[in-house]
């Protein structure tokens, strides 16, 4: 029998407010032992009140090699951001 | 094709930016990372028993808590480690069995002994005080994964420093027996902590190479002289002195100089020839063995499970 543990990715949410981050990975047997696991290995000193933990064989990542054709569609679409119109400087709240 | 992907980690290196796991690496990249982070990753791991050693016969229970805490923010930092070279294609478990069959290295300091309890108080002030050194550069390291792990670590190894320094500032201010441990600890560490930077940049095989590839960014010797220059005041602070007749500061150079440790003693610890290198190892291999039913069972329940929420 394999006595190898998955290896799961870990998520910390640093305080109430901010979005779950991604702090590193570590092996577990299954999922209640992996968010232990990560409790004692990535929140040591406060740094999370709330932990996601997800099979790395779950995640489903974009190719670093078609990085500009895959990103390309925003890339030209300079209208989405606010800078791009022109406004009077004396209209005010805009 | 190869050569577009070579210029675009090159210029991504020389941005200052960093390399990000998926990206194409130069295999030499690659492989120097997992042999430079494996070697850090085992060094955490192996440094946790020198400490431990002292955990049983603490002083008190503040020195207990604390030495607790500081071995396994060590085991905290191999596993930050280990994690950064999986992002590179290493396996754990071959990791694991290269470091308990010999067949990767891990920073020599660990195979001095701890003859005393001042040992603690000088490994968290020196010991850690030249890991910081060393590893406060790579918290700008060109690969992310190491980089965020450097920088975690770093943060965590300041309470190191610390604890180990006030640990020794008590002992100063006990009896003449303490004061006298203390220095004797001193004597015994210093030339193996200014070993840690490595071998002299005259005969650093992997420097200009792993300097080139923004891995590495200051030479071993330029950290050994960063090392001593803060080392000396804190020396002076709490009264103790280093055991080297050439150490004085030099009014031209505005820098300390000092003597050069003995370089054959160095390759000789590296080779297996310390005090407590088999010790190491037989201990890292029986834990290692001693654990495989914990894994097993571990497994065991997980499939067990797993196999009565398929059949619900």
């Amino acid at each position: 029998m394999s006595t190898s543990w998955p290896l799961w990715e870990v998520f910390v949410r640093g305080k109430r407010g901010l979005n779950h981050v991604h702090v590193g990975s570590l092996h577990a047997p299954d999922a209640e032992m992996a968010l232990r696991n990560a409790r004692d290995v990535y929140t040591r000193r406060n740094e999370g009140v709330s932990i996601w933990v997800v099979p790395a064989t779950a995640i489903t990542a974009s190719s670093p090699d078609e990085k500009d054709p895959f990103f390309a569609p925003s890339g030209d679409k300079v209208y989405r951001h606010p800078t791009f119109y022109a406004i009077p400087e004396d209209v005010p709240h805009l | 094709m190869a050569d577009d992907l070579e210029l675009r980690f090159e210029r991504t290196v020389q941005a200052e930016s960093r390399i990000e796991p998926r990206d194409w690496m130069p295999d030499g990249y690659r492989k120097t990372l997992i042999r430079q982070i494996a070697q850090h990753a085992h060094s955490e791991i192996i440094g946790m028993q020198p400490e431990g050693n002292w955990i049983s016969r603490a002083p008190s229970l503040r020195r207990k808590a604390i030495l607790l805490a500081k071995v396994q923010d060590e085991a905290g930092h191999g596993l930050y480690l280990y994690s950064a070279t999986e992002t590179l294609g290493a396996d754990r478990e071959d990791l694991t069995t290269k470091l308990i069959e010999g067949r990767q290295k891990y920073s020599s300091i660990f195979n001095y002994p701890t003859l005393t309890f001042a040992d603690v108080g000088v490994i968290g002030w020196l010991v850690d005080g030249a890991a910081i050194c060393n590893q406060v550069p790579l918290c700008r390291t060109s690969y992310g994964p190491y980089a965020r792990a450097m920088i975690r670590i770093c943060k965590e190894e300041s309470f190191h420093q610390r604890q180990g320094y006030e640990l020794l500032m008590t002992m100063m201010r006990g009896t003449q027996q303490q004061r006298d441990m203390v220095q004797d600890s001193v004597n015994r560490w210093w030339w193996p902590a200014l070993m840690m930077f490595g071998p002299p940049d005259s005969e650093s095989t992997n420097t200009e190479q792993s300097m080139a590839w923004r891995i590495k960014r200051d030479t071993n010797d330029e950290l050994r002289q960063k090392f001593v220059n803060m080392s000396m005041p804190q020396a002076e602070a709490l009264g103790v002195t280093f055991p080297d007749p050439e150490l004085k500061w030099n009014e031209e150079r505005g820098q300390y100089d000092f003597g050069s440790p003995d370089w054959d003693e160095f390759w000789q610890v590296v080779k297996g020839g310390g005090v407590c290198n088999e010790q190491r190892i037989a201990h890292r291999r029986k834990a290692h063995e001693d654990g495989s039913w914990v894994r097993e069972a571990a497994v065991a329940h997980a499939q067990k499970h797993a196999q009565k929420e398929g059949a619900a």
